[in-house]
């Protein structure tokens, strides 16, 4: 018997990981950190492959992932502490989005910025700088972040706020976790009476009635988003808006427990789908029948927060659904002016028959100062497509040309195969962002794959 | 980094001037390759492959030299390619036909297309999946053959590296199954190149351009061994269950 370890096999803790959209695996070593010294003790004894945190893996592409590097899991950094004086939670940063609306719903509190999941850790919420359905009144989840913990590249230990560390603290926020390791994080929350959300609803005939809607209509309504009907070449769609509703609403209509809060997985993916599920049949059916669902005008129906904003948790795993070869997701952001690539898109796209069952409009507010944090006034688009479709590449790359010269971008948290030339041009604070970086981790400890294919 | 869309951003090619490499390059999508390591032993041929990769265009095209015979350099070669950036695709592209009635005649001719087709390949096979693992992904293609598929009397020097050859990658490839790295086996039938100028052309003879597209049409879609052209597939099969008293005789 041979006593030499084999250097082809896989090693204990070795795991072969994706991001959302299943595509361009590749493998590393997942270590579990349980406090601030663990994270530092990686950080030490980082390997040449360097070391990426790494949260619930919503990223589509390969954000959270790292060939060859150490891997951190902060999951078992799960504490929640609220304080109610202040309005404020302070949350380790393995800790999911649904973790902390389970704990503080029922206390009356919401988080000031969701995602379309609750699945998001924090840390990776304040890496990828994530938006919701309110940019345009209350901007990205970095924003509300009162402070936050990191472990820097030398395993320094630091606390960063906006105002005494604002270089350090929006190099971070929307920095891809390739400043450092954000261990905790303390952030507004928003008071709320209930858990329900009062929606309004309207279907639209097309892309210039749900855009015009939407610019002359959105400023009253705290949440914002329309589906758009990618199948369907009028751009036709559904648009809901809403805000939180009032305890007294519930109580009229006979509710218990107003703050109830505790949504359900109906349903998990199977592990094995075929290629050629989500195909133009499938497509056509499924946007036919959500355009369908929709009433074609109701105002003020009471959804409950998952319904209204994580209408795909329901079902667990549903990026199976694409098979194997897997999904990417192309999201964009132009100004108003540009608003036409919003049609542009989403018929270049119908060109090749990359039709999409996701399809989301929605209207930016302004940008904060990240360098690399995705949001700016105007229009995003955001469209899911097999990443098997034939043609698909220079389909993308021609929107992304068409992109960058309206003065627009794509976002880091969804890409999966922009160009490092169109990453340097449309982000053009990029270079800043990296002399800011490299101060925070002067021995390139922190990369990622996405990093390694973009040059960041 | 290889994207979602299987676009690579670094190649090593194994034997750099090999026709149906150049050509496998020449078929991959280009849009995000930025370097291309051809490795080979400095001549006019692999500077004319080199010239011929960036005349049509490819990006960041470098030459390094590697001589599949002397494994003491291998090391050196395979570090100097991976420690200039991740590689995703490695084409191991290098072999020698050889005159099997000069190898019957000189044993020593014999060891030489032994040395390079398969001791070469092992040497540096095994290198480049230890760097592939460090780096968590990666595929390398083998260029093996179906004369290894079944040792024919005209050309068995020459077949059996390849069936050794073959053997190999088919274990290394389960060796790394699920690690992130894999090996695709690519085994051409009658290629039209340079190595065969003068041969007379079998039936399914194809051109390198022909095995590229095969090649990057494998790649895409995660295959494990591919035929070149595809129907070679069923000849083989066929070809292998032929008992030996009877594929004696056949005109191969």
């Amino acid at each position: 018997m041979s006593t030499t370890t084999s250097p082809l096999e896989l090693q204990p803790g070795e795991r072969v990981l994706t991001g959302w959209g299943r595509t361009a695996p590749s493998t590393a070593v997942v270590r579990s950190a349980r406090s601030t010294a663990d994270v530092q003790d990686a950080i030490v004894t980082a390997g040449g492959r360097g070391v990426l945190a790494r949260g619930l893996g919503r990223s589509y592409g390969d954000a959270a992932q790292s060939g060859g590097a150490t891997v951190l899991d902060l999951s078992a950094m799960d504490r929640i502490e609220l304080d109610v004086a202040a309005g404020t939670a302070t949350v380790g940063a393995g800790v999911s989005l649904d973790a902390v609306m389970r704990a503080l719903i029922p206390h009356g509190w919401f988080v000031p910025v969701t995602p379309g999941t609750r699945m998001v850790t924090v840390g990776g919420a304040i890496a990828a700088d994530v938006h919701g359905k309110n940019h345009h009144r209350d901007g990205t989840f970095g924003s509300h972040v009162q402070s936050m913990t990191i472990v820097d590249g030398r395993g320094d230990v630091r606390v960063l706020d906006q105002v005494s560390t604002p270089t350090e603290f929006w190099t971070t926020v929307g920095g891809m976790g390739l400043t450092g390791v954000v261990t905790e994080a303390t952030f507004d929350l928003i008071p709320i009476t209930s858990s329900r959300i009062s929606v309004d609803t309207v279907r639209t005939r097309d892309l210039d009635h749900v855009m015009d809607l939407m610019l002359t209509g959105d400023d009253a309504y705290r949440y914002s988003v329309a589906w758009v009907d990618s199948v369907h070449p009028s751009g036709r769609g559904v648009l809901t808006r809403g805000g939180h509703a009032d305890a007294e609403r519930l109580t009229s209509a006979g509710a218990q427990d107003p703050l109830a809060f505790d949504p359900k997985v109906l349903a998990t993916a199977p592990p094995l789908i075929p290629n050629g599920l989500v195909n133009p049949l499938t497509m056509r059916a499924f946007n036919e029948a959500w355009f369908r669902k929709a009433p074609k005008k109701r105002d003020g129906e009471l959804q409950h927060i998952a319904e209204f904003f994580h209408p795909l948790d329901i079902v667990q795993d549903w990026n199976r659904a694409y098979g194997p070869q897997g999904f990417l997701q192309y999201q964009f952001a132009v100004p108003d002016d540009a608003g036409h690539l919003v049609g542009a898109a989403l018929a270049a796209l119908r060109g090749v028959g990359a039709l999409s069952a996701l399809t989301v409009l929605k209207r930016f507010g302004a940008a904060n100062p990240g360098p690399l944090s995705f949001p700016q006034p105007g229009w995003t688009l955001a469209v899911d497509v097999p990443a098997g479709v034939d043609g698909l590449g220079p389909v993308l790359d021609r929107l992304d040309e068409q992109v960058l010269g309206a003065g627009g971008r794509l976002y880091l948290a969804k890409d999966s195969r922009m160009s490092p030339a169109m990453m340097a041009a449309s982000y053009p604070r990029l270079a800043e962002w990296q002399r800011q970086r490299d101060a925070m981790d002067p021995d390139g400890v922190f990369t990622s794959d996405l990093a390694r294919r973009l040059s960041l | 980094m290889m994207d979602a869309l299987g676009e690579p951003q670094g190649v090593l090619v194994l034997g750099g001037s090999s026709e149906i490499a150049i050509a496998t390059v020449l078929a991959l999508p280009r849009g995000r390759l930025r370097r291309v390591v051809l490795a080979g032993r400095p001549s006019p041929a692999l500077g004319e492959a080199a010239a011929t990769l960036t005349r049509a265009g490819v990006q960041g095209v470098e030459s390094a030299d590697f001589d599949a015979s002397d494994t003491s350099l291998h090391a050196g070669v395979v570090d100097a390619a991976f420690d200039g950036g991740d590689i995703d695709i490695v084409l191991l592209a290098f072999g020698v036909l050889g005159d099997q009635a000069e190898a019957e005649a000189d044993p020593d001719a014999a060891v030489k297309v032994a040395t390079v087709n398969y001791t070469g390949a092992v040497s540096i096979g095994l290198r480049v999946a230890a760097r592939l693992r460090q780096q968590g992904h990666g595929t390398l293609v083998v260029l093996s053959s179906v004369a290894g598929d079944r040792a024919r009397r005209s050309n068995f020097v020459y077949g059996s590296t390849k069936a050794g050859l073959d053997a190999f990658a088919q274990g290394l490839g389960d060796a790394l199954h699920g690690t992130g790295a894999r090996v695709l086996i690519v085994r051409p039938g009658f290629v039209r190149t340079k190595m065969t100028t003068g041969l007379d052309e079998a039936p399914l003879t194809i051109d390198p351009q022909d095995v590229a597209k095969i090649i990057v049409t494998a790649l895409r879609k995660g295959k494990e061994t591919v035929y070149a052209p595809g129907p070679l597939r069923f000849v083989m099969a066929g070809l292998k269950s032929v008992p030996r008293p009877l594929f004696r005789k056949l005109p191969l």
